[in-house]
């Protein structure tokens, strides 16, 4: 089971996308794992063939805990970590020829082991991704609904269990097999798996121990996930406002230029191809993090360690509450067609599906575009680890002098909340002007 | 298509956007972002799906002529290529 962030401490194995005999390679999608606060699809890193499934469909296990055992092409069967950063655990399974494919059993409830909930565990090493911090309100989730296309159930006759009467997964389950599995599937973990000494994550040198976080909300119960959401915002949002020393600078941004040659760009392309004004204000933004490495990175160990690349975090407000920041990874070297693409295809899936287990970690700044709902300014509040927060708000007619004149143009206020341990008002002003040069020259972008 | 089609062919693409919608309960001369709390990528990518089952290509300028279910169902009905109805 992969740490999916800061405070996860375990998930419920939702569903494999493999089966024994499957060759994987790395990168491959293997399973779907909730964590409570949103269902992320896990990628495996190695190549290989699947082994031997070890977790069932709806069992709740500690992060750290095998997941599957996965064969080198011809080799042995390792205990597949499905993220790197999970633990390898060996185990002896024979490169035994691929059994038929069992279908894996659904919501096995394991029987009287303990409830597992790890210790406390020392959340050293994750880099603390900004947290899928989703709510589901949704009357039944995409995966419910799958379930009950696959099983024929008529969702009108499910009664929800989950918050505000949402349908689950485990209602549709229940209502398909005739109330035969209890409800909330597995609180324990099957097997005595050791409630993983911290997994080592990329940066194995433990962020600041995450001070005593709120216990993680406890588990499985869909009734407790907007518990456990709120409770994943709160632990991070004021570890961020305890430890982080924000400051905060912003600025007015003319955006007649990038508007009229956005305007013009769209009249040339397709429907699918169209840029939205969103593309230019995140290109803007991910250029001037590459030019201003103060506010590109993580703060971790007492020290700031600045990012390879620019992977732009961007905070999407999900259906019903809540919300994720999964990353558009190099944006700063992308053009505007593939931030576009990359942007609805995240928008996409963290709203009416699911995000990876590597969009949810990677992000090293973070941007919040609040202007879609209308609001004119957002002042953030940095993701820890991460160290920069940039918020624009909606582009609004305004009066704007320029050579001497008044008149009336689209403007957009960009704002910086940046961590004053990282970098000063120096750096967080030179990225702010830089973002606005940008914009500037659109065509450039 | 004619406009039962493509009325479905909307409410598909709006539910994919948004699965929590129940397509009973859309007003469907009311605007649609507002109603169902959809932002600007939402509704391009609801777009892109309807150009997609119907071949239909709507400019820019012309978004604000499909903001309600109504509205944009009358839009695609007269913006189909001639003989959409066979070869679409």
């Amino acid at each position: 089971m992969p740490s999916l962030g800061a405070d996860m401490t375990s998930g419920t194995l939702l569903e494999w996308r493999v089966k024994p005999g499957d060759e994987v390679k790395r990168g491959d999608i293997v399973a779907v794992v909730d964590t409570s606060k949103a269902e992320i699809e896990v990628e495996i890193f190695e190549d290989g063939v699947i082994d031997e499934l070890l977790v069932a469909e709806g069992t709740r296990v500690p992060v750290g805990t095998a997941l599957a055992t996965v064969r080198a092409a011809g080799g042995e069967a390792t205990a597949a970590a499905p993220r790197a950063r999970a633990p390898l655990t060996v185990t002896s399974a024979p490169p035994a020829s691929a059994p038929p494919a069992p279908a894996p059993p659904v919501a096995a409830p394991p029987v009287a082991a303990p409830p597992a909930h790890p210790a406390p565990a020392p959340h050293l090493a994750v880099p603390a991704p900004p947290q899928p911090l989703e709510e589901h309100r949704l009357r039944a989730s995409p995966l419910a609904r799958r379930v009950a296309e696959q099983l024929g159930v008529d969702l009108a006759a499910v009664a929800g269990s989950g918050p505000a009467g949402a349908i689950t997964r485990a209602d549709v389950e229940h209502a398909a097999a005739g109330a035969v599995t209890p409800a909330a599937p597995a609180l324990a973990a099957p097997a005595p798996a050791a409630p993983a000494p911290a997994a080592p994550g990329p940066a194995a040198s433990g962020a600041p121990a995450p001070p005593p976080s709120p216990p993680a909300a406890p588990a499985g119960e869909p009734g407790d996930r907007a518990l456990a959401m709120r409770q994943a915002i709160g632990a991070l949002m004021a570890r961020s406002k305890r430890e982080i020393p924000h400051y905060y600078l912003q600025t007015q941004i003319d955006m007649s230029r990038a508007l009229a040659w956005l305007a013009e760009e769209n009249l040339r392309r397709p429907l699918a191809e169209r840029l939205l004004s969103s593309a230019l204000l995140l290109s803007a933004a991910a250029r001037a993090a590459a030019a201003t490495p103060a506010l590109n990175g993580f703060w971790v160990d007492e020290a700031f360690r600045p990012a390879e690349g620019v992977h732009l975090g961007v905070a999407i407000s999900l259906r019903g509450g809540g919300l994720v920041a999964p990353a558009l990874h190099d944006a700063d070297r992308s053009s505007l067609d593939e931030l576009m693409a990359g942007l609805r295809d995240l928008v996409t899936r963290a709203r009416a599906g699911r995000l990876r287990g590597s969009e949810m970690s990677d992000p090293t700044i973070t941007v919040t575009n609040l202007g879609e709902q209308g609001v004119e300014l957002v002042h953030g509040v940095i993701y820890p680890p991460q160290v920069a927060l940039v918020g624009f708000g909606a582009v609004l007619e305004r009066p704007w002098a320029a050579d001497g004149m008044i008149g009336a143009r689209p403007i957009v206020t960009a704002t910086l909340a940046a961590d004053h341990r990282a970098s000063d008002g120096h750096a967080g002003s030179r990225f702010l002007t830089l973002i606005d040069r940008q914009l500037q020259k659109p065509e450039e972008l | 298509m004619n406009e039962q089609e493509l009325h479905a062919v909307l409410i598909r693409a709006l539910t994919e956007v948004a699965p929590d919608v129940d397509p009973a309960a859309i007003d469907p001369q009311t605007d649609l972002a507002d109603q169902l709390d959809i932002d600007s990528i939402d509704f391009l990518n609801v777009l892109v799906k309807v150009h997609e089952q119907t071949g239909i290509e709507i400019p820019e300028r012309d978004y604000p002529k499909l903001s309600t279910l109504d509205d944009a169902v009358a839009y695609l009905l007269a913006a189909q290529p001639r003989g959409a109805g066979t070869d679409a």
